[in-house]
């Protein structure tokens, strides 16, 4: 695993999954439409991930399928970083 | 654009897909009152059922009181049927100001402002009192009411994992650079029933500065021991800087709610919350209701002790009987039965049997957390609860589902 999936996974693990549940999360694992994650809560990994990589990710390119998957997210996060 | 057959087409599909999902919603005609005892049509077209019912928010038992519904019939006649106006034009009676006079005593806040609802409260009381150099944090369980209203709100948002205290802390601690900090939450959280960690919440609001909202809609009236909400349960009653509420649960079920608290908030709301500025304000007759039941339950308890008794009678039988109920101490009980099929099939049969109960299924709830959401009435004798219980018990004999707990319900039914 990269390091920026581990990041990523790290933080979802942390800031999502409540304490006594027991669910393993993999970088393939859906996280919005799985019920993981809302999109009310969103908005703390996309701010976590603009202060930890110093870009911004516009609100048009923030949608719940970009944001499904720790594997979509590192994906969205390559593409920001490069340009 | 014309409302061609192309449109019309998808949205046909639409809703057609909802269906499939489970996930349609239909309405069930009630031809009678309020009360424990309805009669029910449902489904439509079907001669009306007389149930006992186990869904209303009629925690009191006052939607249809005859003192309530008395001084309703003397305040349409002598303040009118409707005002025909919003409340800062020539909509504000003399009996709007007497209600809100009563509510913020019997809350313990400075100031209170009607709404037409309390949907209407939370989703304008954030952005009149919150700008951009703010952070609004929210448990991750609140109403949908608070979710729309903070959207609507320039306020930075997050979150707090459910009841996380140390999670709460963290976020209290990362946003110190705000001007302000407000933690936002339910009183009791309308889905599982538990309440709120408040003294706690006040506590970490103290130490971080931080301000105290909470929608006390599932509390008011009969949460602590004279009712007065999740506040005096949790021992922090006069501490909170905004309660919203709503008339429309146990305070008369009619409609309304409020934005309660410290007296300037409640003044920028009067200025600036859309929903107050733009609607129509709340009918004399409901205000004339509502400050009759202020009156029967700031004078006397016995109306919320009985729906702590038979909250507790009603856990007590299920509890025996082997269901798996979620812990609390509110008067909603949800009986856990993790498949939403399960749950849909369990209130279907439940409603044959003369009990009205609905499931509840994602996305209302997480997925694999599919329930029966029972909800107590001071209205309910234990009569009630008594065939109540026994229908219950038959139907989860049908399912076999008495005395098995999570992992084995979802053995057999699947999540």
């Amino acid at each position: 695993m990269d390091e920026i999936t581990k990041v990523v996974l790290d933080y979802v693990v942390k800031e999502y999954i409540e304490d006594g549940d027991d669910r393993e999360i993999t970088p393939d694992t859906p996280l919005i439409s799985g019920g993981i994650v809302d999109s009310f809560s969103m908005v703390s990994l996309k701010r976590f991930l603009e202060k930890k990589y110093q870009i911004q990710i516009p609100d048009a390119d923030a949608t719940p399928e970009a944001f499904d998957s720790v594997k979509s997210i590192v994906a969205l996060l390559a593409r920001f970083k490069k340009n | 654009m014309a409302y061609v057959d192309s449109v019309r087409t998808i949205y046909q599909t639409e809703l057609k897909g909802l269906k499939e999902a489970g996930l349609f919603k239909e309405e069930r005609y009630i031809h009678s009152p309020q009360a424990a005892d309805i009669e029910v049509e449902f489904p439509a077209g079907s001669s009306a059922r007389r149930v006992i019912n186990m869904c209303a928010n009629n925690y009191l038992g006052l939607s249809s009181h005859p003192e309530v519904v008395k001084a309703a019939h003397a305040g349409l006649d002598v303040r009118g049927y409707g005002m025909s106006s919003v409340r800062f034009i020539c909509g504000t009676q003399d009996i709007h100001r007497q209600l809100e006079n009563k509510l913020t005593e019997f809350l313990g806040t400075e100031d209170t402002l009607l709404f037409p609802s309390c949907m209407d409260a939370n989703a304008g009381v954030f952005e009149a009192v919150l700008s951009e150099q703010d952070v609004m944090i929210a448990d991750r369980l609140v109403h949908a009411s608070i979710v729309d209203g903070m959207r609507l709100c320039k306020a930075m948002q997050d979150t707090f994992k459910h009841s996380d205290m140390s999670h709460l802390e963290e976020k209290l601690q990362e946003h110190q650079d705000k001007r302000f900090r407000i933690v936002i939450t339910d009183g009791v959280f309308s889905m599982d029933g538990d309440i709120a960690k408040l003294d706690q919440i006040v506590a970490l609001a103290d130490r971080y500065n931080a301000m105290v909202f909470v929608d006390d809609s599932h509390a008011s009236g009969f949460i602590g021991k004279t009712g007065r909400g999740t506040h005096e349960h949790c021992g922090v009653f006069g501490k909170m800087d905004i309660i919203t509420t709503t008339l429309g649960k146990a305070l008369g079920g009619a409609s309304g709610g409020c934005v309660s608290g410290r007296r300037e908030l409640v003044e920028m709301c009067r200025q600036r919350a859309r929903p107050y500025l733009f609607s129509n304000t709340v009918a004399p007759v409901i205000v004339a209701g509502a400050i009759k039941v202020l009156d029967l339950i700031s004078h006397s308890t016995e109306r919320r002790d009985k729906l702590e008794w038979n909250t507790v009678y009603w856990r007590k039988r299920l509890t025996e009987a082997g269901f798996d109920l979620k812990e609390g101490e509110s008067p909603i009980v949800p009986v856990m039965l993790y498949n939403a099929k399960l749950a849909q099939d369990v209130a279907r049969d439940l409603f044959y049997e003369g009990i009205y109960a609905v499931g509840f299924f994602f996305p209302v709830v997480p997925k694999g957390q599919a329930r029966i959401r029972t909800q107590l009435s001071a209205a309910h004798e234990k009569e009630h609860l008594d065939r109540a219980a026994d229908a219950f018990i038959k139907i989860g004999k049908k399912y076999d589902i008495l005395g098995k707990g999570k992992k084995e319900i979802i053995e057999k039914y699947g999540m």
